[in-house]
């Protein structure tokens, strides 16, 4: 037996594909004509065959259980998006890249993953680490002035929202490679947008993800824009999941407005991940409603009238109708998860507007496990200084009384 | 889909195999006692075979370690004693041999990778600062990196363009890294297991010229001196040495420069001036206190290094060394570097490397007259 099974095994890969899906591996690996699309953006129910799915490329809906408890996250990760945006107008963050218009697919790139299961995130994707159970306050402490990090990635089993672009990809494999290693069988999801797809590290991750046959989900959220570069000038690709064929991975696209659809090729490609299948490449079809940040002007690369067209598409109204028209939604349940939402906004204000006490001397504490004797002398030479700065305060005081 | 997938069961199977093997070798190994003259690839090879025996989350992965044992034959025999699992050759990119390497560190594994040469180590760059400089203070500990970078480097080989870069300042500059590089066979075989235990990222810089060198040495006895220090929380690391004692001036020096030093030490020694030569050995941590001891004791300093000397690990030292010696000094101290010029073709690297004759001059330089 070998790690590196994938190019010996190109023709049992096949067979297996046969059996397992009656189709040829090159249609297992290219993605369905269509992209998945379960729910229409008016919220309805789409006729099965008009679904996108095809032989080997098939989609049940998911559950009752999972739709709500995904539909509540959902709700909760607009008002955290709308919350975290006001306080940086109010000047207590100094910056948040909003998913305003993404939250389906943060929603669903959680839901898909089991509790050991690891999640990488970009700085995008505060709202996916927060469905994955990271406290609020401290998925956006990264953006709160006094620390990179905010929480314990072992915890979580969630990296750190990771900011130079498609970098994350590859621990995600490191992590993968070293669950399969151990005999474990972890799945990792690692999330990226359609301008990384760009970068060297997306194209050693994938390839390495499918050399060593390892069980990650590559997802990436195509909301059009890398700040003002559109998708036309990152990549020609008939679509962004058909750059997976080139790696020996599965790929599929899926709307990325639809949580339905989204939890459904999620929830297979985790559980293909997981019974060996090996990576899989997901790309969701999405839009960033709202500027880079709010130091970007939007106006400058984009009309208003694309905006307004996506608007239409809306996750959220979406989903409300889809699920008031099953009856998996009423009023009182809508009530009840506004309330919860509100909850975690209120959580956000108070933990993000509290005029955090830094410590000085985590500067050095940290940069090793053990302090060198030259950041000893450094941590020394600051901790004098902010002594003299205090003894002068207090002798000022004196004289002033 | 693959049916060769690793599933648990084989996955444990295979490892016990390995590690059966790997107690064969060990045992084989036992057999030479005594010091021995011994290169200092096969330090670094029984350096890494060692650790590998001892903990079995130490992985070693690269482009050619595994069937071809490396370019340098450093990871020679490892893939056949401890499996494919555990030793492999990965594809061909840099950024992904180290960003992987960081996702295994932060799941349970302990990484040593080879970067083929040291300019070949330049696409990783933004993984290594970015990421393994910085993921424990980020995380504020909670995420410990113990992985360790092999860098074969510097020149003297006759190499053609980009096989004989001295990169240590670049590592050197970015905080959160440690820096080694020995310079002697049994510092080989010492650091690189110091470098395996350590929590901390370590880029292990291995003069290349000096792979071939040959001392005697005693593996066991290091073997055996590395697990007492391990047991007894001691490390030589943040630790210079002092290579060959002297009173009149100090010669700093680390990694490729040490031998020429000890060259222009002995040189030196005929002309009846007793230089001190001293081995940085970590350039992270720095052991200021072995350099400035020896410095206020002889009054004199040059410092040796082949990397370019502007903005360099030689002239960080020399700075050092003014602000803790200033009034002990009889004379500026001097630097020996390499010139501000890209690596030159082999035909001329001679005329770049600190010589024994350049260093000499740099000593005749000290104001002996004061």
């Amino acid at each position: 037996m070998t790690i590196s099974a994938s190019q010996e095994s190109t023709a049992d890969q096949a067979s297996e594909v046969q059996r397992k899906f009656g189709i040829s591996v090159e249609d297992y690996m290219l993605p369905a004509r269509r992209q998945i699309q379960m729910v229409a953006p008016d919220g309805t129910l789409k006729p099965h065959a008009e679904q996108g799915t095809e032989p080997g490329h098939e989609y049940p809906i998911p559950g009752d259980a999972e739709l709500i408890a995904a539909y509540e996250r959902l709700v909760v990760g607009r008002r955290v998006n709308d919350q975290n945006s006001a306080l940086v107008r109010q000047g207590r963050m100094a910056v948040y890249p909003s998913s305003h218009g993404q939250e389906a697919c943060q929603v669903a790139a959680a839901m898909c993953l089991s509790d050991g299961d690891w999640l990488f995130p970009t700085y995008r994707d505060a709202v996916a680490v927060m469905a994955k159970g990271v406290d609020p306050v401290q998925a956006m402490t990264i953006f709160r002035g006094d620390w990179h990090g905010g929480y314990d990635p072992q915890e979580h089993k969630v990296g750190i929202q990771c900011t130079p672009l498609t970098t994350q990809l590859l621990h995600a494999v490191g992590v993968a490679h070293a669950a399969k290693l151990r005999g474990e069988d972890t799945v990792v999801l690692a999330m990226c947008g359609d301008g990384a797809t760009s970068e060297g590290d997306f194209h050693e991750a994938l390839n390495f993800a499918a050399v060593f046959h390892l069980p990650v989900v590559f997802f990436v959220q195509n909301n059009k824009y890398a700040i003002s570069v559109p998708l036309s000038h990152q990549s020609v690709a008939p679509s962004l999941a058909h750059k997976a064929v080139g790696y020996g991975m599965a790929g599929e696209r899926v709307d990325g407005n639809d949580l339905v659809a989204l939890l459904a090729v999620l929830d297979r490609a985790v559980k293909l991940a997981r019974e060996g299948s090996g990576p899989l490449l997901v790309e969701a079809n999405t839009y960033r409603m709202q500027a880079h940040t709010n130091a970007d002007d939007d106006t400058r690369y984009r009309d208003n009238a694309e905006v307004s067209e996506w608007k239409a598409k809306d996750p959220l109204s979406r989903m409300d109708t889809y699920l008031r028209s099953r009856g998996l939604l009423d009023d009182d349940g809508a009530a009840r998860i506004a309330e919860h939402a509100e909850a975690v906004a209120t959580q956000l204000r108070d933990g993000l507007g509290e005029d955090v006490p830094v410590e000085p001397q985590n500067l050095f504490r940290y940069v090793f496990s053990a302090p060198t004797p030259q950041l000893r002398e450094q941590s020394a030479l600051l901790a004098d200084e902010l002594a003299r700065e205090e003894a002068g305060k207090a002798a000022q005081k004196e004289a002033g009384k | 889909m693959s049916p060769t997938i690793t599933t648990s069961s084989e996955a444990n199977g295979n490892v016990s195999a390995a590690t059966a093997r790997a107690a064969a070798s060990a045992a084989a190994a036992a057999e030479a006692r005594g010091p021995q003259s011994i290169t200092m690839a096969k330090a670094l090879n029984t350096a890494m075979a060692d650790a590998m025996r001892d903990d079995s989350s130490v992985l070693v992965f690269g482009e050619d370690v595994g069937r071809l044992g490396g370019v340098f034959r450093i990871t020679d025999g490892l893939m056949d004693t401890f499996g494919e699992q555990r030793c492999f050759d990965t594809p061909l990119a840099e950024s992904g041999i180290v960003g992987m390497a960081v996702g295994m560190a932060m799941n349970g594994m302990r990484p040593v990778i080879e970067m083929q040469f040291d300019a070949f180590a330049y696409p990783a760059f933004e993984q290594i600062v970015s990421h393994v400089a910085k993921m424990h203070n980020r995380t504020r500990g909670a995420l410990k990196l113990p992985m360790v970078i092999r860098v074969p480097y510097a020149g003297g080989i006759g190499g053609v363009e980009h096989h004989c870069d001295s990169s240590e300042s670049y590592y050197a500059h970015t905080a959160g890294l440690k820096v080694f590089t020995p310079a002697t066979v049994a510092d080989g075989y010492r650091m690189l297991r110091e470098a395996i235990d350590s929590d901390d990222p370590v880029m292990f810089m291995e003069p290349k010229k000096l792979y071939w060198s040959k001392d005697q040495v005693d593996l066991e006895a290091l073997a055996a001196e590395h697990t007492a220090n391990r047991a007894a929380g001691s490390s030589s690391e943040g630790r210079a040495a002092v290579a060959r004692s002297g009173t009149d001036a100090t010669l700093i020096a680390y990694g490729p420069s040490v031998p020429t030093a000890l060259a222009a030490a002995a040189a030196a020694a005929e002309e009846g001036r007793s230089l001190e030569v001293i081995d940085v050995r970590t350039i992270v941590p720095f052991d200021d206190d072995t350099v400035t001891a020896s410095v206020r004791k002889t009054g004199r300093a040059v410092v040796i290094a082949e990397a370019h000397g502007f903005a360099s690990v030689a002239s960080e030292i020399v700075a050092r060394v003014q602000e803790r010696c200033f009034h002990q000094l009889a004379a500026p101290i001097r630097r020996v570097t390499g010139f501000d010029v890209p690596y030159p073709a082999p035909k001329l690297e001679h005329y770049y490397l600190p010589s024994v004759d350049r260093i000499l001059d740099a000593v005749d330089d000290l104001q002996w007259e004061n």
